[in-house]
């Protein structure tokens, strides 16, 4: 062994022990840190995504059970406030863009053309205050402000906690995350191909639905409850049919969301966790107009679409993974963007499209402070609405990995440095060849809240 | 030089080791036994903000608490279910985690797995040599409760009078008695009385045996003391009688949901 080897060895051992050092555990995050004097760590297997303490704590009403949870007790000065910021840099890349065969000549015909672009950027600022407006009566406010002048009012709620004295009974109205599976809101990745769930946005080539996912924010009432220890648990929820858009946009009809889960200890490995969801609603297909042009909330024509499935959280000791398994279908109308007064203009051998997706999300979480991520999700159309569309167009493939590193946290905030690749492979969808349309994602940066 | 690295790396991983065993505490509830390596973990993740990272209360937020997070090194515990003094049972710690202590910072930690409770309680006993050095005395009895009757409140009231526990809670149980402000816990820190009026849980336990308890016991570690050798069992459940009395007119009394978690 030589000389140099030996010193390389001495490095590699130098920075490990450094590195582990460094990565020392996590201790506190705003806003409820703040007011319970919690490390961030207690609720967040890595923040923002929750360990069943946390998600107790949430089902609970943001409420530990004891004599700081109502706002009475809390110091004056106290306020229920938390921003969050991710400054980045980020590339991104597309290898099937239409674009102008003679850049600037909008005559000069489309052509099919790689694009990259890359910098500093910013998503833009989430706002959260949360918190509880008595014993037993909880809010949350989500505003978040956008680049440019762009605003948007995402999560507006008051809940009623633990209803006749019960766990099992508590009662939610406004705009809210669904009792997603996984959640989208806690999701661990930001890139702009991997920072989401695409089965939980995903709508079928050429289709129409007024409703694009679960993950997105809806209106409506909620109710839900839980065990004890939070291992069993259970939420309903009836929407409005408007894609959780303000306003009163689509019809007069409500969608159903109802997710049941319960949580089982295996010795020596943790808590696992299987759960079964289902959304069941109502689109319209057409609209009265005024000119031609639709009327907000006169939607008709109703015609039906669900989404439902299974999924599991799975742990082994600092290994864990999150399986989610979906069937989606869309009725004949919708899938066709046909309006159901006018049966004749569906295309020959039309049917409701339906599909099957999923994903598996693993994670290895070293400490607090440093969790390594990795996800694959795959889309498959099982039928197409219109017997001219390619079997496999809408086909998405994608997959991300990534890790965040928590060097700072205090009591006041919390500072994670982020490093992420993703991909995605939509088949079928280049705007001019019909090829499979690949981007990529590459994206480091800070994701801090205070 | 092969050798040398791998002698060298041996002697390390064998200091490690050593230390690591030195402060290693078993903990056994029930069917499980605790792993203090895993507690370890698990207290850097929950426990740490608080407790300190050497278990001496003093924690990142513990500046901001009152009451002051738990000294682990003292080994010094309020709720037991053995006599004043003595170390706590494996399960009284368990108890208190799963429970909590109401009236402080400390939640509930049942959202943890059971193996997780005991692994915490195996990793916290290591911060005190007082677990390797001495054992835990045998819990104190708790026999069967009397009915409340009018008498055995009266009986309890003049107790309540004649033990001076109404010079720290007050003569209305208010937790304002003439001694209320001048009361220090065992680090010196200034400690309120329990306002027996409030209607809130107690700091143990909300079960008329955990009150017995509490009273035989004592509260180690705050001015409240041991009434195992001073009052018999009979005496003591005239108070537990009491006591209820005081709680009796707090404003909305206690919601299923706040009560005593359950056994599991």
């Amino acid at each position: 062994m030589g000389i140099v080897t030996v010193k390389r060895i001495g490095t590699c051992v130098l920075f490990v022990v450094v590195l582990l050092t460094a990565v020392q555990p996590a201790h506190a995050i705003p806003a409820f840190a703040r007011k319970y004097g919690l490390p961030c760590s207690a609720c967040h297997q890595a923040w923002p995504m929750l360990n069943n303490f946390g998600q107790t704590f949430k089902d609970n009403g943001y409420q530990l059970g004891n004599d700081r949870d109502a706002p009475i007790y809390q110091q004056p000065a106290y306020w229920p406030i938390m921003f969050r910021v991710t400054p980045q840099w980020h590339r991104e890349n597309n290898n099937r863009v239409a674009v102008d065969k003679v850049p600037g000549s909008g005559s000069s015909g489309l052509v099919e053309s790689g694009v990259t672009s890359s910098g500093f950027d910013l998503n833009g600022i989430d706002i959260v205050t949360a918190g509880t407006l008595s014993k037993n009566i909880s809010f949350f406010v989500q505003p978040f402000i956008g680049n440019g002048s762009s605003t948007a009012l995402l999560q507006t709620w008051v809940r009623f906690d633990n209803l006749l004295g019960s766990r099992w009974l508590n009662f939610k109205m406004g705009k809210f995350e669904l009792d997603e599976p996984i959640s989208q809101e806690r999701i661990l990745t930001l890139s702009n191909t991997g920072g989401f769930y695409s089965n939980y946005f995903f709508t079928p080539p050429g289709d129409s639905n007024f409703f694009t996912g679960i993950g997105n924010y809806q209106l409506g009432v909620e109710a839900s409850g839980h065990s004890d220890n939070d291992y069993t648990r259970y939420s309903v929820a009836v929407v409005s049919n408007s894609n959780g858009q303000t306003g009163l946009p689509s019809n007069q009809a409500y969608d159903v969301y109802t997710n049941f889960n319960q949580g089982f200890e295996i010795p020596g490995l943790g808590l696992q966790r299987v759960g079964v969801y289902g959304y069941f609603g109502e689109s319209p297909t057409y609209f009265q107009t005024r000119g031609g042009t639709p009327i907000p909330g006169t939607g008709t024509g109703n015609r039906s679409f669900y989404r439902a499935g299974a999924y599991g959280q799975w742990y082994f000791r600092k290994f864990d993974f999150q399986t989610f398994y979906e069937h989606g279908y869309d009725n004949v109308f919708l899938g066709n963007s046909v309006a159901a007064n006018q049966p004749s203009k569906l295309p020959v051998g039309a049917v409701g499209p339906s599909w099957n997706g999923g994903f598996v999300e693993a994670h290895y979480t070293y400490n607090p402070r440093l969790i390594a991520i990795g996800k694959y999700e795959l889309i498959r159309m099982s039928r197409q609405a219109n017997p001219g569309i390619r079997g496999n167009s809408g086909d998405l493939d994608t997959w991300t990995i990534g890790y965040r590193w928590y060097p700072i946290m205090n009591p006041r905030a919390g500072l994670a440095w982020v490093q992420e690749y993703s991909r995605i492979v939509n088949a079928g969808t280049a705007p001019i060849s019909g090829k499979d349309d690949i981007s990529n994602s590459y994206l480091m940066g800070f994701d801090f809240d205070f | 030089m092969r050798i040398r690295i791998s002698l060298a790396g041996s002697a390390v991983v064998f200091i490690s080791l050593l230390s690591t065993l030195a402060g290693a505490q078993e903990s056994r509830v029930a069917n499980l036994t605790g792993n203090a390596v895993h507690g370890k973990a698990l207290y850097q993740r929950y426990c740490i903000f608080c407790h300190g990272e050497f278990g001496d209360g003093r924690g990142d937020s513990a500046p901001y608490l009152d009451p002051k997070p738990r000294d682990f090194t003292k080994a010094t515990f309020k709720c037991r279910s053995t006599p004043s003094g003595s170390l706590p049972l494996d399960t009284d710690l368990y108890d208190t985690i799963s429970r909590g202590v109401h009236a402080s910072g400390m939640p509930s930690w049942k959202p943890l797995l059971r193996q997780e409770r005991v692994d915490l309680i195996a990793y916290i006993k290591g911060f005190s040599p007082r677990f390797q050095e001495e054992k835990p005395a045998a819990p104190l009895p708790i026999p069967p409760g009397q009915p409340s009757t009018p008498e055995s409140v009266k009986r309890g009231a003049e107790l309540f009078q004649s033990m001076n526990c109404w010079l720290c809670h007050g003569k209305e149980g208010r937790g304002n008695g003439p001694s209320a402000s001048s009361l220090t816990d065992s680090k010196g820190y200034p400690i309120t009385p329990f306002d027996l009026s409030s209607g809130m849980r107690f700091k143990c336990g909300d079960t008329d045996d955990g009150l017995f308890r509490d009273l035989m016991t004592g509260l180690d570690g705050s001015p409240m003391p041991s009434f195992a050798d001073a009052l018999k069992p009979d005496q003591i459940w005239d108070i537990v009688h009491y006591i209820h009395t005081l709680r009796a007119g707090a404003k909305g009394g206690l919601s299923q949901a706040q009560a005593a978690p359950k056994a599991e």
